[in-house]
């Protein structure tokens, strides 16, 4: 762990706090019986605590404590699955904003997102991969504004979401960085249509279709045509806020699965005690301490913002995606029976790491990126 | 600024001004030189040089105290000398198991005697030790050690054999674990210092398969040593070889290849298998080993990095995991480049050959024992799951 100060200390813990007493798995359990994706209950008091905007500057309502602080609230909140829309709108939309956005975008939407008031979300997956260039959504000028037209997949709390940030094609073809623009478009706007995707953890996706749906110039972030290279550093920050989430996932599905081997007995023996289990316990132990310095680099070098943050979100995707997918497979196999149960928790472990590994490109593409990035 | 900083500050510059009087600017960038795995101090006058001014400063040993020759330094000033050494590509010329194992140990569980004699020609890097712990018979279960030390009133009488003794060709003293009681397996090892110039210490260099000869076995036949030179108490010596123990993990976990290929793989690749017009290798399986090996090197690194920053604050459970880390991302390496280097991986002798090749070639090979000192991989697992873990042993 991360030596910490003594805000980030107050920050940790009092995630920590929280999630114990009001947010455990069980919590997750009741939500996803309940046919519900969040508890809108929850959220409030997550937005009341101000956690929605950690990573929003003192001057529109956050506090500022960059993607360092927001990690340690995922990571508590990745241990027992809290499902609520802090990462997409907390971090992912609210960096958009602050990386993108005008003054008047800005002074617009990143108060309300700080408290809550208003879920943001992006949209930019249609594929089967993620993969932004590939973006065939078209966004024709006309009249003083523009016209969307086409098909967004996986957009995260899409359901819940008061606006979305489009990525739209206003020229070039699917496959070219070039010519992308990204739009703010509430999600009453007139021509958009959105259905839930029952993905199998049981959180809020959406698929949202845009029938000719207008936008005004004040609706485009950032530059026309030259959102690919800003909008890659704002998925760079939420890569690190997924490895974040993983972190804590692995760290709890290891310490539930010691606390198994510890107490289930076979041949007259407590688990724990056989030597081909705490061999690969051990492994795991040794993988998951490599995955926590891998996610405290990441948010140090997005922090910093220097040359360095790019490599280390890839890094932090890939690594901690793969020993998290392996860390919930072990879970499985090394609580037997009881782990392939709906009632044990186990199960919602492997697939809320599965989702997150997909989710804004997987280790596989994180590592063809990295390859890339050293030129080769 | 406060004090502290402005004190930190004013010994930055003192640090800088001194290397620059002192370094030899014909050795920047050149430490790696001497250190594979048993460590000989390159020929020549301005190493001499380097190695007297570090050894008189005692910085070589920098926070070790300054009564013994160290340099007294507080980690922080450590942290800043070594900084500022980086910065002109210097280095410590005082590496090896006596200033990295042996000397930290005894300066916890020597007798203020012990410390005055044995600890300042380590500062100076004068006295070159060897670890005399495994036996034939005691490798993993290091305890049932046998050799054997009779009191013989005056002094103890050595018999048995040592062996894995990395660096004893060229060392002067030996720390040596030694049964000196019968009765309990652990508490009945001690701790003995051994000058290697005794008469009955013999020793034969063992050639490995990558050729080298790193290690030798040591045998000892009624060799007579001092009372004095027992560290301890009788029957302490495992507590003792446990700390040292400690560490030698922490050391072994930090290490790298000095030897052979040192390139990154994927500048080594491109050159061997070529790439596609795009500039991507040709061997697409190849490649993705490739990353996945350099993200495994690189979080190995960085969980070094952490547990050193960690260490300010108390013990990091992190520790733990550095070697079977280390063995992983060094050995993966050596057997990659192997692959990638294809006919020309092979290379024993001959100019057929380079010299790195053939030099990476055997220290593929070489690397192997990585996971066998210090406590194999399986003994590592062990203590991951006993200690830290709390998964008791099989009754």
């Amino acid at each position: 762990m991360a030596v910490l100060n003594e805000e980030q200390q107050m920050l940790r813990d009092g995630a920590l706090d929280w999630v114990t007493d009001r947010a455990p798995v069980s919590a997750f359990r009741r939500t996803r019986d309940a046919g519900e994706v969040f508890d809108t209950g929850l959220w409030e008091e997550i937005a009341r605590m101000g956690w929605a905007g950690i990573v929003v500057p003192e001057d529109h309502g956050g506090s500022d404590f960059g993607v360092t602080g927001m990690g340690l609230v995922l990571e508590e909140m990745g241990k027992q699955l809290v499902a609520s829309p802090l990462f997409i709108s907390g971090l992912v939309a609210a960096t958009a904003l602050k990386e993108m956005g005008s003054e008047a975008q800005k002074a617009e939407w990143l108060p309300k997102i700080a408290d809550g008031s208003a879920v943001l979300t992006l949209a930019v997956d249609e594929g089967t991969r993620h993969d932004t260039a590939k973006t065939a959504m078209t966004a024709e000028a006309s009249g003083d504004g523009y016209t969307l037209s086409g098909t967004k997949v996986q957009v995260i709390e899409g359901m819940a979401a008061d606006a979305m940030l489009v990525l739209a094609r206003t020229s070039g073809t699917a496959g070219e960085a070039e010519g992308l623009t990204l739009f703010l478009v509430p999600a009453d706007a007139s021509g958009v249509s959105r259905t839930p995707l029952k993905t199998f953890d049981h959180r809020g996706f959406a698929k949202v279709a845009f029938d000719n749906v207008r936008g005004g110039k004040d609706a485009v972030l950032g530059a026309v045509g030259q959102a690919h290279a800003p909008l890659e550093k704002v998925l760079d920050v939420a890569r690190v806020g997924i490895a974040c989430e993983m972190l804590g996932m692995c760290q709890q599905a290891f310490d539930t699965t010691l606390a198994y081997l510890k107490t289930r007995s076979q041949f007259d023996t407590i688990l724990a005690q056989f030597q081909a289990l705490q061999h690969r316990m051990a492994e795991l132990f040794m993988e998951l301490q490599l995955a926590r310095s891998v996610v405290e680099h990441a948010v140090r070098e997005i922090d910093a913002g220097g040359e360095g943050a790019a490599e280390a979100a890839v890094l932090a995707k890939a690594f901690v995606g793969d020993v998290s997918n392996k860390m919930t497979r072990q879970m499985i196999q090394l609580h037997g029976g009881i782990g392939m149960t709906d009632q044990y928790d186990a199960g919602f472990y492997i697939k809320r790491s599965r989702v997150l590994e997909t989710t804004f490109g997987n280790s596989a593409q994180a590592c063809e990126r990295w390859a890339r990035m050293h030129d080769y | 600024m406060n004090i502290q900083d402005s004190q930190l500050s004013a010994f930055r510059a003192e640090a800088r001004e001194w290397l620059e009087r002192n370094f030899p600017k014909s050795l920047a960038g050149r430490g790696d030189a001497y250190f594979d795995i048993s460590p000989r101090y390159p020929e020549g006058e301005d190493w001499a040089a380097w190695r007297k001014a570090m050894g008189d400063k005692g910085w070589g040993t920098p926070t070790w105290p300054a009564e013994y020759g160290g340099g007294g330094l507080t980690r922080q000033e450590a942290a800043i000398l070594r900084d500022e050494m980086e910065k002109i590509g210097a280095f410590t010329p005082m590496i090896g198991i006596a200033q990295s194992m042996f000397g930290p140990t005894l300066l916890e569980y020597g007798t203020e005697a012990q410390k005055q004699r044995h600890i300042p020609p380590v500062c100076r890097g004068e006295i070159v030790w060897c670890q005399g712990y495994s036996e034939p018979g005691a490798g993993s279960d290091l305890a049932s050690l046998k050799t054997k030390a009779e009191d013989k009133g005056d002094h103890y009488l050595v018999n048995g054999q040592k062996i894995w003794t990395s660096g004893s060709m060229h060392a002067q003293w030996c720390f040596c674990l030694v049964r000196t009681s019968n009765d309990h397996k652990h508490e009945g090892i001690s701790f003995l210092l051994i000058d290697m110039a005794t008469p009955g210490v013999e020793v034969r260099p063992i050639t490995l398969i990558s050729g080298k000869q790193t290690f030798a076995e040591v045998f000892f036949t009624d060799v007579k040593v001092p009372k004095e030179n027992l560290v301890g108490g009788l029957r302490e010596g495992w507590t003792i070889a446990k700390r040292l123990m400690q560490f030698e993990r922490e050391g072994i976990g930090a290490r790298k290849m000095t030897v052979g290929e040192l390139r990154p793989l994927d500048v080594v690749a491109k050159e061997y298998v070529g790439t596609d017009e795009q500039g991507r290798l040709d061997d697409p399986d190849l490649r993705a080993r490739i990353v996945r090996h350099q993200m495994w090197e690189r979080a190995h690194r960085l969980t070094v990095e952490r547990v050193a920053e960690e260490a300010k604050t108390g013990p990091s459970e992190a520790t733990s995991v550095l070697k079977n880390a280390g063995s992983i991302a060094l050995q993966t390496r050596g057997e990659l480049l192997m692959e990638i280097m294809g006919h020309r991986g092979i290379g024993w002798e001959g100019e057929d050959y380079t010299q790195t090749e053939r030099d990476s070639a055997r220290q593929m090979l070489q690397n192997k024992a990585h996971s066998i000192y210090g406590g194999t991989y399986e003994i590592q697992a062990n203590i991951i799951s006993k200690r830290i873990l709390g998964m008791r042993d099989h009754q």
